[in-house]
Parts: C-alpha cells; structure tokens; sequence
C-alpha cells in the first residue's frame, strides 16, 4: 500500500517517539516506522534507566546540553505521561587522590555545562546517603535520578498516537529513494511518500544514513551486560552508586529500579554485532565481582535476572567516542534529519534531542502548531497503584478490575485488556508485560503467563500460533492442541 | 458476602469468622474438611483461580492417591472427593478471590470481581502452595527467545487451555512435573529429545523415571546443564555441558542441541509472599514459614501446611498434613494450644530440611524431611542430646522423597534441642 505523510520517524524508541511526540503538535501528518512489534524492544529497554545530571560530558557537546535540558523536564514529562521517575540523586564514589582531583572535575565541568545540585561529600555524609557503601567521599549529584525505561519510552509513543501519529510496527526500512522533492521509502509491501524523513533508527542508524546518501560515518556497537537483582537488597540503596568515570566510560555500577530492584553492570565490550543480547555466565561473575568492591551485598543467589543492552556510538578514524550527530545535509539529502550516534545519556535527553531536530526543521521550513494537542497520556490507572477505596470504586465500575491475572505484581484482568488495546496495537507477550508488569514478579509468569495469551487471542482475534513473545517471527506457541 | 461499603464513619465493613484459608488447592481443601469435622463451621476457604482444585486440575495423569485412597486417581479426580466433600457439608468457599495482604493481627484483604473484602479472622491458614523456579533463578545464560517454559506452565497451556508448547523439545532437570511433560509432550506428538539433569541423581521419583522416561525412550543424562541459549526470535537449539562435581560446566564438554521448546523443571519454592506481608519467620532452607509441631508459624493464630510451607513429593502427604493442622487450630479456637516455643528442631548431618523447626510441647507429632544426597542402608536418627528418641534403619533414602517420622506423645524431654540426621 501506498501512504503519503508529511513526516516519516525511521526508528520508534525513545528517541523516535520523542520526536514524534513533539512534532504532533504541529499541523503536520507524522508516520513512525518501527521495525519490531513493539517500541522497546532495543537500546531504549535495555540500559540503567538513570536520568543523567549532565556533568560527565565535555562542555558546549550536545551531550552534555541536552542531558541537562532533559533533567530538569523529567518531572513535567512524567507527570504528563504516567511513567514512575524518582529524583533520588546519585553518588560518584573515590578512595584516592587522583579520585578527588577527577571528581574536581567532574563537578567543574558540570557547573560549566549548567547541572545543578553537585558537591563533593566527605565519608560521613556518604554512609548517611547509602549506607552499605565502600568508600571515603563522593560527588553527589541531587538532580539525577531513575525512570521506567519501558513507561517512558510507551508513554512518548502511545501520547504521540494519540495526538494522530500513526505507528507502523514490524516495519522495517529496506530502501530509500528521492522523487519530486519526495522521499519514497519500502517497507516489505507497503511504500511510503514523505516530504521529510528523520533517521532516529538507533543501532541501524548508519544503515538509514547509507541509504539516505549520508556515508562515512564510523558506528560501534557498546555491549553491556547487566544482572537483575531481587527487591530484598532494595533497602540498601537508595540511590545509583558509580565508581569515578574516566573520560569515556561510566564505570560498573549499582543501580535501584523505580520497582525496587537493584540492577549492576554496565560492562563495556565493544562488538559488531548488533542483535546479539545473550549474557554470557563468565560476564555474570565478572559484575558481580567488580560492583562488590563498591557495594558489598550481591549474593548470587538473590539474582533474579540478566540483560544487556548495546549503545551505537559514533567514533572517528582512531576510535575515539564523538558527540551526538544531529544534521540536515542539504547538499546530500535535503528534507532528511540524520541523528548517528545516539547513546547515553539519549534517554534523559531524548526530548531536548527531539525539540532540537524541530529546531533545524523550523530553520528550513514553517510549522503551524495545533490548537488540539493534548500532552498528558490517557492510559487508565493500574490496579496496583490504587488505594482500597479507588479499587473498591473500579470494582463496582467494571468487576474485571476485581479479576486478579497476575498476583505476584497485582495485575488485573482490566489492566492487561486495557493494555492490549494500547493506541499502538502491541499485542506481544512482553508488550502486555512492559505495559503492566505482569509476569515481572517472583513467579516470572509462571502462573499468569496462559492467561494472558489467551485474553490476547480473544481481544485480538489473534489465532494461538500468531501470538508472538517479543519479535517479529518469536511465536510463542505451535497452535492448538486439538480442535475443540 | 456482603459487599465492601463504608459506613457513615467512612469506616471499612469488616467480616469476622473463625478462620480464613487462603488457597483452595489439596492443603486448604483438606484443612477446610477436617475442621468441619472437629465442628468448626465458621470458616471460609479463598482460591484465586475460577476452580477449586489447585494445581491438581492440570496434572490428568494418574498415581494421585495411592496411600490415601488406595487407587490410583489423576489430580482432577483426588481434587474432585474433597471438593465434593467441602459442598456437600456447606462450607463456604469463594474462587476468583485473590488475597492481596495478610497483617499480624489476621486480617485479610481479598480482590474479587465482586468487590474488596476483608476478613479479621481467629486463625488463619496458608495453603498457597508453591511456585516453580524460573530460568532467571538458575542463571542460564545465553539469548531471550520465545520458547522456553517452565514445566507447569507448558502443562497448564496443554492440559487447561490446549495448546501446544512447541515440537522439538529438550528438558532441564528432573523433576517429577519435566518427567510428567516428557510423557505428555510425547504423547501428543512431540519429538522430546533428551532429560538433563545437573545432579548426580534423578530428581523425581523412581517410578516417573522409569513410566515416563524408560517406557518411551527418552534418555535421562545426569551430570549434566545446559550452558547456553540459542535464537533471537524463537529457540533455535540450546548448548549442553557436563559438569564437576560442584556442579561447574567442564570446558570442552559442549555439544549443540537443536531443538525449539526447552522445560525447565528446576524445582519448586513455596509461593510465600504473603508470609513476608505478615512478618512471619521464615526457615531459609524450605523457604516457608518455620512452625512449630502444631503448625502454627511465629505469629499467634498463623498456621500453614502442603507447598506453601516445604515442598512435598506426594498430594497424599499435603492432605494429611493439612489434618493435622486442622486439629491443631481446632484447639487454638478453643483455647487450649500452647505456643511458647521451647525447643528446636535441626537439620542434622545429611538432613537438608526439617519441619516442624520448633516444638511447644510433647504431645505427639509428626516429623517430615528430606535427605541431602542418595545413601541406601542408613539409619534416620533423632535425637535429644545424647538420647536417641527414634532410630530407623532405610534400605534406601533418596533426596526426591520426603521421610515422615512419627514421635509420640511425651517422648521430646524439656530440655534439649532435637537433631534429626541420617547415619
């Protein structure tokens, strides 16, 4: 099929959405392509979900000035989409010398690139911030935090559909070409006419970029491996603890969830490959080793989990990590934003970065905005987060909100129809399970999971060999049993 | 039920009863009977699923019953005596009724279609089983692709919802519900390749081994784990290794499986949320709560039984420790149950697990456990001190069955912790 639309989004992560989201508030017809059945299927679900101060990037980099325009709209942004966002500020923690003078820094080069809320702390009031950490001082950084990397990325997504952005799932780009001052990109059968194109593609952003005629550009692969620890250690960190950075790398670092899990990692193996996710047991033993030193209390047998998530990052000829690239070539590839090399701190920055790509729209052509742009997401109230009275009003209400699926993480059978009909039409296993955090509770959907695929099937028409656990292609059963 | 509404005070409705049981698997059913029995009627029984049952509605093979009832029955069938018998003397039950929190003080919280209630109850009883260990609590490594299950959850999409898990399938541990699935899965057509098991001994019991395994011709590889997954969208096959006798993967030993459903039956863990919502002690090795002879966990008034307090081998063992249960919270309504404990039970040499781990007094009890590792010829002793209170002799002990011993009345001494162990 043949669409038109004013703007093609290649890429539906966090940063696609992001941009999508902002450019709905224009009078424009915006188009995202997404190549998986759901929008955090990759790097925007699979990193340490901490919303970054700002202060480790060099000063007057995009970086370092769009991390620090996302920290301070997080609270706005989570207010307006319902993703859980806790400010619980952040410790940097040295033992050395040479530790104090990097995290003198550090903190310089955060006032110069305009974060706020950083001192150096002594031992003392370290072990009153964290308690159970390894170390004699810090840099604490008030202003950083940790989100729901999975609601944050939905919420951009589902609010820019429902202010008329149209999501094409399991659309994967495979040509682009240029005619009338058009754009024409194929997807499987489906083309699609777009005066503008935005390449926020992400891991396959330098494939985009090729396509669009922007070539040269050098993109690695940054693997890290992550372990998922049970909420029994929660108590023990109130906030991330990291190691002191060098000028490239983060470090291994403990981090709670906004759920009350810790998670630990990342470490940092550069690779080719990038749809390779498999946590190999030599780098389970290696994080746990590495983040004792600064947080003693991992057990092996209070992992609950692995992950790993990959981060593209732009490197010149002699390897060295550049800035976020976000350009329009006119000369190349006029009409077409090329955004390479999209890694941390992109989530915190996500939507500085889309507000940034609008800006070099808005130099080369006029937006009208809408009048009927709604910012704040409509997704229902889940169960979990309700008190006795508002459940016991839902109840009455409709009684599926009293017909529990998942008890592990109270969610009700409400929740996860609500979640099906979700305004992008994801209908995956773990796009419910994002969605609700059914299946994500002690019993991993042991108890729930059958359940939740059948109310797919019924709400969806789907038939059983159709329903799919994550990917395109990722069927979850062979079909029914027998006829009946 | 009446309903959940406020009163002018904006106060909750709050029910009493006698006692509230929390699952409506084989230990509540039993537990709900029994006190029936012993004349205690103000009781109500509270499953989460649409059926009573428990996780017998989806085991339709048999070998359920034998000691009990003397025949062999499938899980609906043993299920459906006692659900029959909890109708046909009235006691109230509700399904689709999930308890969402349990305090000290007994009360419970209930979510159901129809409205929130919540119950102060004299005593309470938790029944809620167990639930399986999950690919993340064993580590495997490797990729995430759809296709990997846990033993009962490819049970419930065949035998509940008829679906089909996959075709091509290799299991990971030998637990009895992996040899049950081994069966199954090669009953409706699958191609069920090969057992693994970490351990140098079978899991499950002796005659799944040989009913499911031996008579289809399915190998069992003890020793052995899987290393690693493969596949990004579905399973594509899983690497294999053997490993030491600390259980670590010996380099060089892989081999590639390929295959497209892996089960994991990697052992069970008593569904115990609850238990840490009420602040009850919890016994690290079962992972339920630590209870005393009568079955009552460290809080007044708090009982437990089946799964949800030590992993049983058999239904049979889950239902008469859920009688006796019932007589000891029978007791406690009336007021005649001592709970100041006084002594310990310990797991002694070879013993991985015991229950009761406290004792209140000397009345009779009964003393379950399992063994660390497979001997054959050994005594199972308990002592007090230096006093040996029971001694058996076992031609065979094997860590997937669980060994009851009964103590009678006024044999445990006061003083003295007591030490089960295997010599």
């Amino acid at each position: 099929m043949l669409y038109y639309t004013d703007v093609a989004v290649i890429g539906g992560g966090v940063i696609g959405s992001a941009i999508a989201r902002e450019l709905s508030r224009y009078d424009l017809s915006v188009s995202v392509l997404e190549r998986n059945p759901d929008v955090v299927c990759e790097t925007s679900g699979r990193n340490s979900a901490v919303v970054h101060g700002g202060f480790a990037y060099d000063t007057g980099t995009l970086k370092a000035r769009l991390c620090v325009e996302g920290n301070q709209m997080m609270d706005t942004l989570s207010r307006e989409l319902g993703f859980p966002f806790i400010r619980c500020g952040k410790v940097l923690v040295g033992n050395t010398d040479e530790d104090m003078e990097q995290l003198e820094r550090t903190m310089a080069q955060g006032f110069r690139n305009g974060a706020s809320g950083l001192e150096i702390i002594d031992g003392s009031r370290l072990h009153e911030l964290v308690p159970a950490v390894n170390g004699a001082f810090a840099l604490f950084s008030s202003r950083s935090g940790i989100l729901d990397p999975f609601l944050f990325t939905i919420g951009l997504a589902e609010n820019a559909a429902e202010n008329g952005v149209r999501y094409f799932l399991e659309h994967e780009v495979e040509r682009i070409g240029r005619e009338d001052g058009r754009y024409l990109i194929a997807s499987g059968d489906d083309l699609f006419s777009a005066e503008w194109v935005i390449n926020a593609a992400g891991l396959g952003a330098r494939r985009i970029s090729d396509m669009l005629g922007i070539t040269g550009y050098r993109v690695i692969g940054s693997k890290g491996n992550y372990l998922v620890l049970d909420k029994r250690l929660s108590s023990l960190l109130p906030m991330p603890v990291y190691p002191v950075p060098s000028n490239t790398y983060m470090g291994i670092h403990v981090t709670p969830t906004v759920d009350g899990n810790v998670t630990v990692g990342p470490d940092a193996i550069n690779t080719d490959d990038f749809s390779y996710y498999g946590v190999p047991s030599d780098k389970m033993a290696f994080l746990q080793e590495s983040a004792s030193v600064l947080w003693p209390h991992i057990r092996r047998r209070d992992v609950i989990r692995t992950f790993s998530g990959i981060l593209p990052k732009w490197v010149d000829a002699e390897g060295r990590i550049q800035d976020f690239r976000i350009e329009i070539r006119d000369d190349i590839a006029p009409k077409a934003v090329n955004l390479i090399g999209i890694e941390s701190p992109g989530l915190t920055a996500a939507v500085p970065i889309a507000r940034h790509v609008i800006s070099l729209m808005r130099e080369r052509t006029e937006l009208h905005l809408r009048e009927l742009f709604d910012p704040v997401r409509k997704a229902s109230r889940r169960f979990a987060s309700m008190s006795d009275e508002e459940r016991g009003m839902a109840i009455a209400e409709d009684p599926l909100h009293g017909h529990m699926v998942c008890s592990c993480e109270e969610v009700t059978e409400a929740d996860i129809i609500a979640a099906i009909h979700n305004p992008l039409g994801v209908s995956t296993i773990t796009g419910i399970k994002y969605r609700t955090r059914a299946m994500m509770g002690g019993c991993q959907g042991g108890f729930c999971q059958m359940k939740i695929e059948q109310l797919i099937e019924k709400e969806t028409g789907k038939k059983a060999e159709d329903v799919c656990y994550m990917r395109s292609g990722s069927w979850l059963l062979a079909g029914k049993m027998r006829k009946a | 039920m009446a309903s959940c509404r406020e009163d002018e005070e904006g106060l909750r409705m709050i029910e009493s009863r006698d006692v509230v049981i929390i699952g409506g698997g084989p230990a509540g059913l039993a537990a709900a009977v029994e006190l029936d029995k012993r004349g205690i009627h103000d009781v109500v029984l509270l499953e989460r699923e649409h059926e009573l049952g428990g996780i017998l509605r989806q085991c339709i093979h048999d070998g359920f019953g034998l000691s009990r009832f003397g025949e062999s029955l499938s899980g609906p069938e043993y299920a459906q005596r006692f659900i029959d018998e909890v109708r046909e003397r009235g006691i109230e039950y509700h399904t689709d009724s999930t308890v969402t929190s349990l305090s000290p003080e007994r009360i419970v919280k209930v979510v159901t279609p129809s409205g929130l209630y919540i119950y102060k109850a004299k005593a309470v009883i938790l029944a809620m089983g167990c639930k399986e260990r999950s690919r993340g609590s064993v580590m495997i490594p490797g990729e995430r692709p759809a296709g990997v299950f846990t033993a009962g959850t490819a049970q419930a999409y065949m035998n509940i919802y008829n679906r089909m898990p996959g075709r091509s399938v290799i299991i990971l541990g030998s637990g009895d519900i992996g040899l049950i699935m081994a069966r199954r899965l090669t009953l409706e057509g699958c191609s069920v390749k090969a057992v693994f098991e970490i351990q140098d001994h079978p899991n499950g019991l002796d005659r799944n081994i040989s009913q499911c395994l031996d008579d289809y011709g399915i190998p069992l590889y003890l020793r052995h784990t899987v290393t690693d997954i493969h596949g990004r969208e579905r399973l594509e096959g899983v690497t294999v290794s053997e490993v030491d006798g600390n259980m670590v993967p010996i380099p060089g030993t892989e081999e590639y499986h390929p295959c497209d459903t892996l089960i994991l039956s990697v052992g069970l863990r008593p569904e115990n949320d609850l238990i840490k919502d009420a602040g009850i002690e919890i016994d690290e090795k079962t992972s339920g709560a630590a209870v005393d002879e009568n079955l009552m966990t460290s809080v007044p008034g708090i009982f437990s039984s089946g799964n949800v307090l030590h992993v049983h081998d058999l239904v049979d063992f889950v239902s008469l420790e859920s009688e006796r249960l019932a007589a000891g919270v029978a007791s406690f309504i009336g007021g005649g149950l001592a709970h100041d404990r006084t002594l310990q039970v310990i797991a002694g040499n070879g013993v991985a697990h015991v229950v009761p781990q406290h004792l209140c007094s000397s009345s009779a009890f009964s003393l379950s456990f399992r063994v660390r590792s497979l001997s054959s010829d050994s005594v199972v002793r308990v002592r007090q001190g230096d006093r040996v209170i029971v001694e058996k002799r076992h031609r065979r002990l094997n860590p997937a069955e669980m060994v009851n011993v009964d103590i009678a009345a006024g044999s445990i001494g006061k003083e003295g912790n007591v030490e089960v162990e295997v010599v």
